[in-house]
């Protein structure tokens, strides 16, 4: 039997992860040190895993709304509300989904016709792409520099645009650059969002994890609400990826029929997931997100650690603002981030992910993440910093006449 | 205390307390200098009163044992039972004292080479003193978490190695 025959064709034309073959590696070794993470290596605070217990215990283990809980759609818009100043109607403009990576496939899906294009900034997360593809649309990637501290600019945005530009999606803070839009960069994209018509599809799920100014969202500039879809979660700020909870919030004429498609494919987040995110929302207006405060806290030591250790050793690093990525170069090594990845994996056993995984212009780059004990990560930049200075030797001796 | 004293307490507390002032600054994003000068204040003040490795008992390989003795005692008039606890923290193998809310009054923490040794002390030199109306004697059989690390080598959440 030949799959191929039966396999779509579409789905077929998706390029598998770039970072499978790292993971396959990595998994074989159990000495090495992995940086490749992209979830947070604090446990799940303790409130909302026990929320989640005594839910279980009481039996509330059946099929919930198709939206959500509704006591958590309410602390939801409460949570836009106070951080964000965000205003949505907790009755049919905002959807609790399964997990972040469900809201972005269901924006998608309810917003392109097959020949439809979205621009991507990139370098972003790898799902953009495939998911538009996979709802018959075309990914335009619009690539970002290091220069520009990695914001899309509006000039590159507006080059991208053709007419059959449906949407711009602003994955900020960004995975895996750790670059943020503060308010100005935003406005400066509101013109030519509106001159050509487009929608915003705003991934905000590392919007807690910020490392100077507090996020802003683009749907809360003058204008935009009416032409944003947010995408936000649990898994980053809360310390929640396994619990699969995500936040999609629109205006009802949008989530009405993002609802729909919802019903009919998921019918409902996981009810213990929805009340562990429950409990965490509660807790955090109630006390200021304290514990979210505290483990940002954490992030921005191993942040200012990773930055310093990489100039040091002379891998120029640009400093994130937001996410707990680092996303040094490795340009004057002479090699690119696959090359650098490869080496490291196998030379010194460090597990770190080729900016290449996250679009072209990731090419020189490679990802680290610093989700990690600080422990880890002095051993981790003791085996960077041998490496470093091992390939900077040889590089000088092989140019040596 | 000042919030950076605070910041830097709690590196050296809970993370290590090896780290240099260059690099508490570098996690703090402070200078050096600062951070060297409130450490000296840290040490100076009595803050900070030793930097000590956390060993797990458990791998020394060698025999000791550790003790945690309950002891119910007379306070005296004026002196209160800050005297009592001044006596008895003077024996060197008392590692800690302290004074406790509910059944019992002092708590007393020691460290001996051997049970013999242990109970020597308790009968020798504790409870012998006048002050003193009781004592119960705790031998600790394991420890599993020390200054907060875990210590035992059981199975771990683990995250999987590569994500996107």
């Amino acid at each position: 039997m030949r799959a191929e025959r039966y396999l779509s064709r579409l789905a077929s034309s998706i390029p598998p992860s770039g970072i499978r073959k790292f993971f396959d590696l990595v998994a074989e070794m159990d000495d090495a040190i992995s940086l490749g993470v992209g979830e947070p290596d604090f446990p799940t605070p303790w409130n909302a895993r026990d929320a989640a217990v005594k839910s279980i215990q009481k039996g509330y283990t059946r099929y919930t709304s198709n939206a959500g809980l509704p006591e958590l759609r309410k602390a939801a818009a409460a949570y836009f509300r106070e951080r964000f100043d965000l205003g949505y109607d907790p009755a049919d403009e905002i959807l609790i989904t399964v997990g972040a990576s469900e809201a972005i496939d269901l924006c998608f899906r309810a917003i392109l016709d097959p020949g439809d294009e979205v621009l991507i900034p990139q370098p972003s997360y790898v799902s953009y792409a495939p998911n538009v593809t996979l709802c018959g649309g075309k990914p335009v990637p619009v690539e970002c520099f290091e220069r520009d501290d990695f914001k899309v600019r509006p000039e590159n945005l507006e080059r991208a645009v053709t007419e059959k530009t449906k949407a711009v999606l602003l994955p900020y803070p960004n995975n895996p650059t750790g670059a943020v839009m503060e308010r100005e960069a935003l406005e400066a994209l509101v013109p030519v969002i509106q001159r050509h018509d487009l929608l915003a599809v705003s991934d905000e799920i590392y919007c807690e994890l910020t490392y100077g100014s507090p996020h802003v969202s683009i749907a809360s500039l003058p204008g935009m609400r009416e032409r944003t879809l947010v995408i936000n979660g649990f898994s980053k700020a809360f310390s929640m990826t396994g619990w699969r909870v995500g936040l999609l919030a629109a205006p009802r004429e949008f989530l009405k029929v993002i609802l729909k498609i919802h019903q009919y494919v998921i019918m409902c987040a996981p009810s213990m997931g929805q009340y562990a995110a429950l409990e965490a929302l509660k807790s955090g207006l109630r006390d200021n997100f304290a514990e979210v405060a505290r483990m940002r806290a954490q992030y921005d030591m191993r942040r200012r650690f990773m930055v310093k250790s990489l100039n040091d050793m002379g891998l120029h690093c640009f400093e994130p603002r937001g996410a707990f990525y680092v996303f040094p170069s490795v340009e004057s090594l002479g090699m690119d981030g696959e090359a650098f990845a490869d080496a490291l994996l196998r030379e010194q056993k460090v597990a770190v992910v080729p900016g290449s995984a996250f679009g072209e212009s990731g090419r020189h780059f490679v990802r680290m993440s610093y989700a990690y004990s600080m422990r880890s990560l002095d051993e981790a930049v003791a085996r960077i910093s041998e490496f470093v200075s091992r390939h900077r030797a040889d590089g000088k001796a092989s140019r040596r006449p | 205390m000042t919030a950076f004293k605070k910041q830097i307490l709690e590196i050296l507390v809970h993370e290590d307390c090896r780290y240099s002032p260059e690099k508490i600054a570098t996690l703090l994003g402070a200078e050096a200098a600062d951070v060297r000068a409130a450490v000296s204040e840290l040490e100076r003040e009595g803050v900070v009163v030793k930097y000590a490795a956390v060993v797990n008992p458990e791998k020394r390989e060698e025999d000791f044992v550790d003790a945690l003795i309950e002891v119910k005692v007379t306070p005296q008039k004026a002196l209160g039972f800050d005297a009592i606890a001044e006596e008895i923290y003077q024996f060197p193998e008392v590692k800690s004292v302290y004074l406790m809310s509910g059944g019992y009054d002092l708590c007393v923490m020691i460290e001996g080479r051997t049970l013999r040794e242990v109970a020597n002390f308790v009968s020798e030199k504790l409870s012998v003193m006048d002050t003193v109306i009781s004592t119960a004697t705790h031998f600790i059989l394991k420890t599993y978490k020390k200054d907060g690390i875990i210590l035992e080598e059981g199975e771990q959440a683990k995250r999987i190695a590569v994500q996107p």
